[in-house]
């Protein structure tokens, strides 16, 4: 069995796959919004100046996820 | 019923209200934020809009006409959004409009270089209208990075019409009139292609479809209504309102076959939680199949330049010192530009003034006539025109710019850290740097922000960041008592003098909403995601006709509608006597006790309070006051103004102890109506009003007080 971490410990510069979202209401809405779904690549970019939030690169876009989202999210590094 | 019709949103029926012109065919523009849409909006109407005072972002919806062909379109601009399933007020309000069956064409813009998240909304918008045509926008950008997009399949799939626009150079607007135009005209039949839900929740759609159809007033696609039925609890009134379109329907009927459909879903292991889930997986997926049949990468690495342009401007190192100079940068060049000329501007208006005068003279007219006209109102005209036209003229342009680059994103994801620890919402951030140009515009932006407790604190602490009614008076204080003192580089000190009231103006506003979080609005900080875009080729030309027709002329006409009465208040209240004393002093003499406390004195205050419907003139109106013939000398330079001042006992100590008042007071009359009009609530204006003025009263205070007491003043 894969092992599964949260979006916000993947490394800079790694891509992790949507594996499961932990999120529930209006935060699980927007993350869907933005096409978070089971299987979606995304890939660390930046930490902000003081470590949070962490800039994610998801369907072509830049998105900036604070660490309690971040942490909702469980990927598989790939 | 009625009720209920009424709690829906109560932004959206006044904002759309849309004076039409009975050829008009409305044409809804929709897309997600930083798509260029503004752009599409503004190229297609050119300078033909009625509001939309803050281009870049659209915070009141802007409508706009224009004529293709033997038709005349009224198009409105909806704001931004990621979807339409309402999570916030913004997507209401386009919601509600794509749904209202007013607009005959709905035409998306999306960002070529992102077309698969684009696809999300297009999909979606396709579910409610069959009437839609595809803008595929930032071509230019996607060609330099070797993202090709197969127009001609795109179109095949959607089976809409897609035209690909580059609307910064006006390159294929052309088209997009056309098709518009062809499909409002019944030329071009669309087949929008329907995202398939499964067998089971299409047969769940197909039983409810025939509730929906038979309600009146129902234009929007029934399937589409069927969609938002199953979606989200239905049982509680609000989700009624929430969908307004069914709002007069035979509840009982529809509520029967609703329980029909809940249960074929469970059989299916589907359940009302996993409802909004399976839909968005189902259009995300089918955004992505279609992706990858039309588009094609040239290389890997495509947003390389972007990557590394973030890695210096948000790192651990360079990302705030970066910000900081940024922003020092512009102070200075508004400073150091906006001298010559508006000395040269105050040394031609005062000219006129005199010729004026003698004009009066000459032709015998009374006295009081040219007291009032001349001395009171032309004379505030020319001061408020000399000394805020110069520095708006190059501080919106600059401002403009860092907003077209990309970069205002860039300070939200900077700063979110210090807003999340202030239990606010890291867009709050956004909001703020809206309200540098005008507070009422920072608080109509705060729309962006869906937890309504986040917003509040947003809207309540929008006036610590001063508009650019109040740059002028402290540029002036800050160049004349702080700068004035200081021999060399008096600009840089003036410039470093105002970063740092901004950077004060922040943490200000990080305290207030700390406070309010742990008092009033209790609550802590909702989930929340920031776009960062790419950065962008600004245009440059657009960025200087629109900063100074749209900002510029807009702030200024309202200084100046607002100037010319206060000037003539202002000159009735210092000319006309009760006893020995003008009432302007006899209210000075009320308020000096107080004000002195404040480390301020009582025409200081009172010119604040004069100032309420527009902070431009309290300068004007403070000068005004201290003549003691009750009007304004020549103030062709602000050596004049230190001297006049200095004649009334001012120290460095009331300079700064004005310059936080002017920080930290009561918002404007524009900005208080605009908070009433947002927050529907007379409670939250009164609130703003009395957390604004405290703070100042106790900054000013303790500030006031500690230099007595230490002697230093």
């Amino acid at each position: 069995m894969e092992r599964l971490i949260s979006l916000h410990h993947l490394a800079l510069g790694s891509t992790g796959k949507v594996r499961q979202l932990t999120a529930d209401g209006n935060t699980k809405r927007r993350m869907l919004d933005l096409g978070l779904i089971c299987g979606t690549r995304v890939e660390a970019l930046q930490k902000s100046p003081s470590g949070d939030p962490i800039a994610y690169e998801i369907r072509g876009a830049v998105i900036a996820l604070r660490s309690e989202e971040a942490a909702q999210i469980l990927v598989e590094v790939v | 019923m009625s009720r209920r019709q009424e709690s829906r949103d109560p932004i959206a029926p006044e904002m759309f209200r849309i004076d039409l012109n009975h050829r008009d065919l409305v044409i809804a523009l929709a897309g997600n934020p930083n798509t260029g849409k503004s752009t599409v909006f503004n190229r297609l109407t050119g300078l033909n809009q009625h509001t939309g005072n803050w281009p870049g972002k659209t915070v009141t919806n802007a409508q706009g006409r224009y004529v293709h062909k033997d038709k005349s379109f009224l198009l409105v601009d909806l704001p931004g959004t990621y979807s339409l399933f309402a999570n916030s007020v913004d997507e209401e309000v386009a919601r509600d409009f794509i749904c209202s069956g007013e607009p005959r064409i709905t035409v998306v813009v999306t960002d070529a270089t992102c077309l698969e998240r684009n696809l999300n909304l297009v999909l979606q918008v396709m579910e409610i209208t069959d009437n839609v045509v595809l803008c595929v926008n930032l071509l230019d950008e996607a060609r330099r990075k070797q993202i090709q997009v197969d127009l001609p399949a795109l179109s095949e799939i959607l089976g809409i019409p897609v035209i690909g626009t580059n609307a910064r150079d006006g390159v294929g607007l052309e088209s997009l009139k056309d098709a518009v135009y062809q499909v409002a005209m019944g030329n071009l039949k669309t087949t929008p292609l329907h995202v398939s839900y499964g067998d089971v929740a299409e047969k769940c759609l197909r039983s409810l479809e025939p509730y929906v159809q038979g309600i009146p007033n129902n234009q929007a696609n029934s399937r589409w209504a069927a969609l938002r039925l199953l979606d989200g609890d239905r049982n509680s009134e609000t989700s009624w309102a929430h969908f307004p379109l069914l709002g007069t329907g035979d509840t009982k009927e529809i509520t029967d076959a609703l329980a029909l459909a809940d249960q074929m879903l469970l059989e299916d292991h589907i359940d009302k939680a996993a409802w909004r889930d399976h839909i968005v997986t189902c259009i995300v997926t089918r955004a992505e199949e279609i992706t990858r049949k039309v588009i094609i990468y040239g290389k890997q690495n495509y947003n390389g330049m972007d990557r590394r342009i973030d890695s210096i401007l948000t790192s651990k190192v360079w990302g705030i010192p970066v910000m900081l100079a940024l922003l020092g940068l512009v102070f200075w060049l508004t400073i150091e530009g906006a001298n010559y000329p508006s000395q040269a501007l105050a040394s031609g208006l005062f000219w006129v003034g005199e010729r004026l005068t003698q004009l009066f003279l000459s032709a015998g007219w009374p006295g009081w006539l040219h007291g009032l006209l001349v001395l009171g109102m032309y004379k505030t005209l020319a001061w408020v025109i000399s000394v805020m036209l110069p520095p708006m003229a190059i501080f919106f342009p600059l401002f403009t710019l860092l907003e077209d680059l990309g970069y205002l994103p860039r300070i939200a994801f900077n700063l979110d850290n210090y807003f999340k620890k202030a239990c606010a919402h890291g867009k709050q951030a956004l909001t703020m740097c809206m309200g540098f140009g005008c507070n009422a515009a920072g608080v109509i932006a705060c729309r962006i922000i869906d937890s309504p407790r986040e917003r509040l604190i947003a809207i309540i602490t929008n006036n610590f960041v001063p508009c650019n009614g109040r740059f002028p008076t402290l540029i002036a204080l800050a160049t004349v008592f702080i700068a004035g003192g200081m021999g060399a580089y008096p600009t840089i000190v003036a410039s470093l003098s105002i970063l740092a009231t901004i950077v004060l103006g922040v943490v200000i506003t990080l305290i207030v909403s700390n406070l309010l979080s742990k008092t009033i609005l209790k609550g802590l900080p909702s989930s929340f995601t920031l776009e960062l875009p790419p950065y962008r080729k600004p245009q440059l030309g657009r960025i200087i006709i629109r900063s100074l027709y749209d900002r510029t002329l807009f702030v200024l006409a309202r200084a100046v509608i607002v100037a010319a009465p206060a000037g003539m208040i202002t000159w009735m209240f210092a000319n006309i006597y009760i006893g020995d004393l003008s009432i302007l002093r006899h209210g000075a003499n009320l308020l000096e006790p107080f004000a002195n406390l404040l480390g301020l004195d009582g025409f200081i205050l009172m010119a604040f309070i004069l100032g309420f419907p527009a902070n431009e003139i309290v300068i004007p109106i403070l000068v005004m006051s201290y003549m003691s013939a009750g009007q304004m000398i020549e103030l062709d330079s602000l050596q004049a103004l230190r001297d006049l001042f200095l004649a009334n006992g001012w120290t460095w100590l009331t300079a700064v102890c004005t310059m936080l008042f002017c920080l930290n007071h009561f918002p404007c009359g524009t900005t208080l109506f605009t908070i009433k009009k947002e927050t529907q609530s007379t409670k939250w204006t009164l609130v703003t009003f009395v957390v604004t003025t405290a703070t100042g009263i106790i900054l000013c205070f303790a500030v006031a007080q500690s230099a007595r007491l230490l002697g230093l003043a």
